[in-house]
């Protein structure tokens, strides 16, 4: 992205919702960072990333990205299934959220 | 983890590859095919290219921190002649310049 | 989990978050105290972190010296712990001005500083700043004079990267609490300058 066309910097912050910070956690704790099993190296949270293609980067946000391609990873490395995403993904909607 | 032997030392001018392969890569678009001076050597890695591919990444390959003149890097920079980008190269995408 | 018990319908990514850590708990692989300990962790590091570093080396040439040879050894040195950071330490000089950038993603001395702001993210920074460094510096109201050598940072790898800034004038004899005040995080990642006594 590097020496690309771009427009001026916005330099709003947003404070991080509490579901961004897990995600963040999750990520940490999955990698290793604050020692543990790793699970999953960054490198794959990069690729998989990647993997979203260029559009991802306007359709969704940061964390967005990252819950996306941390579940991929989980999903390549056999940590969960597809079939299990979906049937959890149907009962925690049927609770009404979290 | 056996690393492989370090090739550049500190001062000697490099020369990015100018390829353009799949896969993750950590060797920026703009910056490939660029000249530059190595400024150190940063340790021995994994190979961040492997371990994206679920893959160890070893043995571990000597990383360098590049120097550029952003004057070469960029044919409309302006800004200072002295002006430079540090990037982290792993050995593999450097040639002797 | 500050927001369990509220009731919200969830987007479809913030359904994916719930739906993955609750399957990765039910399978053992962590648990939510895990979870909730590590938010309560990388809540509690922030820029004070880096500016206790800044000031030491403002105020002790030894350490300032081992600052920049071994930026995380010289954080721990201070009973600050960053967990798998290698830290990168580069000097401002009235020559040389830093700034640092991850144009590949995001990469951020998170476990320093803490959580990088959303425009350390961002498209426009990181395509920008690589290549027009002093335009995007002036956007941050940041003008450096015209013989001052600019050199950006791409944290493409495994090191992290912190500018150490130069000890505004006006300082002397000022003690550690009252200096870190004038460190800001923006000055650490180079955009900025400390804050004038």
């Amino acid at each position: 992205m590097g020496g690309l066309p771009g427009g001026p910097v916005e330099r709003t912050e947003h404070d991080y919702a509490d579901w961004e910070r897990r995600v963040d956690a999750l990520m940490a704790l999955l990698s290793g960072v604050f020692g543990g099993e790793r699970l999953m190296t960054v490198d794959e949270l990069r690729k998989n990333i990647e993997a979203l293609g260029p559009e991802a980067y306007d359709a969704m946000s940061y964390y967005e990205r990252w819950v996306a391609a941390i579940t991929q990873t989980m999903l390549q490395r056999g940590v969960i299934t597809t079939e299990e995403l979906a049937r959890k993904m149907i009962e925690v909607e049927g609770r009404g959220g979290g | 983890m056996a690393a492989a032997e370090a090739l550049f030392r500190p001062g000697e001018r490099v020369r990015v590859m100018k390829a353009y392969p799949l896969g993750h890569v950590r060797t920026p678009y703009y910056i490939r095919g660029a000249r530059g001076v190595i400024e150190r050597l940063c340790g021995a890695f994994p190979n961040p290219e492997e371990l994206a591919q679920m893959r160890d990444g070893l043995p571990a390959r000597p990383l360098y921190r590049v120097r550029f003149l952003q004057r070469e890097v960029w044919p409309d920079y302006r800004g200072g002649r002295d002006d430079a980008i540090e990037v982290e190269i792993f050995q593999h995408w450097l040639e002797r310049a | 989990m500050s927001d369990l018990g509220r009731y919200r319908p969830l987007s479809y990514f913030q359904l994916m978050e719930v739906s993955l850590r609750e399957l990765l708990v039910e399978k053992g692989v962590l648990s939510e105290r895990q979870i909730d300990e590590t938010v309560a962790d990388m809540r509690a590091r922030g820029p004070e972190r880096g500016a206790k570093v800044v000031v030491r080396a403002w105020t002790d040439a030894g350490y300032k010296r081992r600052l920049l040879a071994n930026g995380s050894a010289a954080c721990e040195e201070l009973g600050l712990d960053v967990p798998a950071l290698r830290l990168v330490v580069v000097e401002n000089t009235p020559e040389v001005h830093n700034v640092i950038v991850c144009t590949l993603c995001s990469c951020y001395p998170r476990t320093l500083l803490g959580l990088p702001p959303d425009w350390y993210k961002s498209r426009n920074y990181r395509s920008r700043v690589v290549r027009e460094p002093r335009a995007v510096l002036a956007e941050f109201g940041t003008v450096l004079p015209a013989g001052v050598t600019i050199r950006v940072h791409d944290s493409t790898a495994d090191m992290r990267y912190m500018v150490l800034p130069m000890r505004p004038a006006g300082t002397e004899g000022w003690d550690e609490e009252r200096l870190a005040a004038l460190v800001t995080r923006d000055s650490m990642i180079g955009v900025a300058l400390p804050t004038a006594p």
